[in-house]
């Protein structure tokens, strides 16, 4: 029987929903776009509310719907990165949206219920639930990436995305099907429970892979990365900034509750290929990404070669691991937020620009934003002193912990390699030669304030992390092992009379 | 009988489901569909789940199918070009599907389930229940998050329907209900009696 007590575990999610119906009929009900504005910043302390709640509030870990749905450490570590970050995200896109003529209220209500499905994603506790988020938050992505309807590069990234997305989801669903036929449950912790040897049946591991195919589709890790730059590039601008952060954060912790939750008495049999996507994924997006002119499509190498990176905790598969690519996520959303807060606001004579050239000599005419863009540069590189080297730092030390010390030298070579496309742009800012008239960067308070701010956090942030590493272990442990959520037993759940 | 009847509806899906793929005519693949679904209505039928043949039929054939039926006809698709197109591309296609045939049937030659896997599976039927009753049951109850979260999806994919496709075009007519109210018979019309061969001056 479901009772009030599911419901009060599940209470961030009920509320943002909501939330989200509300606004939805307030913005259809009073005049359409003129309430765009409003409908925006409701929605950002509707997203901040709920990460206070979840992240600061005192909750008991506890599961609802019978383990399908699983609320600990883990799962609160990565909703408040994920409300955090897209509040972030759609605070500093208000201006451009203005500006550009995208101000439509639609756009806050479908972030927000993209949120919502990110939130159940990372609390999945059964193959189903873990589905139904994938769902909700992929299709209000398909729709935020082709908003700009008059703008073919718009709609072709969302028809993009839209069919290679249905295709992953398809895999993963596949797999899904293949593990309920070996285990006779969707329940993850069923499902572990199920599996009494050490190696995985032949079926089992094609539902295995299928499920990682499915889910590396999601964090563009590769050989399934394809649709990421010409997603990110076609988009609108502040849809490309929420697809770097958000949702990435939620499909690897999607991948590490669903490898630790379903197959973590057999971590050999997909440490394995976690780290083969890990290395290629660093590698193409490292190398890839010198030849790009544009910084969008530069921002998508980027960010698959940050996801290898992230990765390789994963493929370690230990409970610091899964630390430190909850880390090493959380930076990277912080990272990527202050970066796109300035890609915003690049723009001549009103229209926005974001080719690379154009940044030529930037540090003359606004040398406070050239600097914290410098910094970010530096951090997402990974040079010491900024909080992206310690993020790399811990996701490597995993992998030397456990013996997989040529993963870590791999992923150093593939750092460097990265580091001159983003110290290109430093020299492009600095050093530059001047052809065309100077971009302009017109910020807005909350853009000022999300660059300058990520900016601060990776120098301040490198003293102590600002606490996440404590966070991070207790949510790491959580997935892992000894004090995980206790589910009931699915078996008895299963035959129990109806009533 | 009930086998007679098994393998009759069973059959009537596999060979409709055929021509569905390879129907020259558009218009005929969707009432092949139709077809489709009336026999795999049947079977659900034959296992005692009426509720969802019902479902089945009035849903998928009643909605879909003929929503599907007047997109066909309405879109200016010319399918013999996308038919050129499927050609060029049959051959890779065909190898790759042949490839992955030959891989899931070495997985499936060598299947095995887990050991409480029979255990898990067994849904036990509540006695003296309806059908739909039952459905409800469970589908309030056990999967309530599941199945409000399809909702939900549901709802994304309508405003993304209407956020991408509805336009407010200026340039035409709309009906304004009130203002046709508020007119005045006298001022709207004027009874006229022309002379044949003068028209209304």
């Amino acid at each position: 029987m479901m009772t009030s007590l599911d419901l009060y575990t599940l209470m961030p999610e009920v509320a943002l929903s909501i939330f989200a119906l509300v606004a939805l009929m307030f913005g259809a009900f009073f005049g359409k776009d003129r309430v765009a504005g409003p409908v925006l910043w409701l929605s950002v302390i509707a997203l901040l509310a709920a990460a206070v709640a979840i992240g600061w509030g005192v909750r008991a870990d506890s599961q609802a719907f019978f383990g399908m749905f699983i609320d600990d450490a883990f799962a609160r570590f990565a909703k408040v990165t994920i409300l955090l970050s897209a509040a972030a995200v759609l605070a500093m896109s208000a201006a451009y949206l203005t500006r550009h003529g995208l101000m439509r209220f639609e756009l806050p209500v479908l972030v927000v219920l993209a949120v919502i499905g990110m939130m159940v994603m990372v609390s999945a506790g059964d193959l189903l639930t873990l589905y139904m988020g994938l769902e909700l938050q992929s299709m209000a992505l398909y729709v935020v990436a082709a908003m700009r309807r008059e703008s073919a590069r718009s709609s072709e990234a969302g028809l993009k995305y839209f069919v290679l997305g249905s295709l992953s989801s398809g895999m993963l669903l596949y797999g899904a099907s293949l593990v309920y036929g070996y285990a006779g449950t969707t329940n993850l912790a069923a499902v572990m429970q199920a599996i009494t040897t050490d190696r995985l049946s032949v079926g089992l591991l094609f539902g295995l892979v299928f499920l990682l195919v499915g889910l590396a589709f999601k964090v563009s890790a590769v050989p399934f990365h394809m649709w990421t730059p010409d997603v990110y590039e076609g988009s609108p601008t502040p849809v490309t900034a929420f697809f770097a952060t958000a949702p990435k954060v939620a499909a690897m912790a999607m991948i590490a509750r669903l490898m630790w939750g379903a197959f973590g008495g057999v971590p050999g049999e997909w440490t394995q290929v976690i780290a083969v996507m890990a290395v290629l994924s660093m590698f193409l997006g490292s190398i890839a990404g010198i030849g790009q002119r544009d910084i969008k499509r530069l921002m998508a190498y980027s960010s698959i070669a940050h996801v290898g990176f992230a990765l390789i905790g994963l493929a370690a598969g230990t409970v610091f691991g899964v630390q430190s690519t909850l880390i090493y996520m959380a930076v990277y959303a912080v990272m990527n937020v202050g970066t796109f807060a300035f890609i915003l606001s690049m723009e001549r004579n009103g229209r926005p620009v974001t080719a690379i050239d154009d940044l030529n000599l930037l540090a003359r005419a606004e040398p406070l934003k050239a600097l914290a863009m410098t910094v970010l540069l530096f951090s997402l590189t990974g040079v010491p002193p900024m909080l992206g080297f310690f993020a790399k730092f811990g996701v490597l030390k995993a992998a030397v912990d456990v013996q997989m010390g040529w993963l870590s030298v791999l992923g150093v070579i593939a750092s460097v390699i990265g580091a001159y496309y983003y110290l290109r742009i430093v020299y492009y800012m600095y050093f530059g030669t001047q052809r065309d008239t100077p971009v302009e960067s017109r910020m807005g308070g909350a853009q000022w304030l999300a660059l300058m701010g990520s900016a601060a956090a990776m120098i301040i942030g490198a003293f102590t992390l600002f606490g996440t590493e404590a966070a991070a272990e207790r949510a790491a442990l959580s997935l892992v092992g000894e004090n995980s959520v206790v589910i009931p037993d699915p078996v008895a759940v299963a035959t129990a009379p109806v009533d | 009988m009930m086998t007679f009847a098994f393998y009759l509806f069973a059959l009537s899906v596999v060979v409709s489901g055929f021509m569905v793929v390879i129907s020259r005519n558009p218009v005929h693949s969707v009432l092949w569909l139709i077809l489709a679904f009336i026999s795999a209505a049947g079977l659900f039928v034959l296992q005692g789940a009426e509720f969802v043949a019902m479902l089945l039929v009035i849903v998928y054939v009643g909605a879909v199918a003929v929503l599907f039926l007047f997109v066909v006809m309405m879109l200016d698709i010319d399918f013999a070009a996308l038919k050129g197109e499927l050609a060029r591309y049959l051959p890779l296609g065909l190898l790759i599907a042949l490839v992955m045939m030959a891989q899931l049937g070495i997985a499936f030659g060598i299947w095995e389930s887990a050991a409480t896997a029979e255990a898990a599976r067994v849904a036990p039927i509540v006695e003296n229940t309806l059908n739909t009753h039952a459905l409800g049951l469970i589908l309030y109850d056990r999967y309530l998050l599941p199945f409000q979260l399809a909702g939900l999806i549901l709802l994304v994919a309508m405003i993304g329907a209407i956020l991408l496709t509805l336009r407010h075009r200026r340039d035409i007519k709309r009906q304004d209900v009130l203002q046709q109210m508020w007119r005045d018979p006298a001022k709207a019309m004027r009874m006229t009696n022309p002379k044949p061969g003068q028209g209304l001056q």
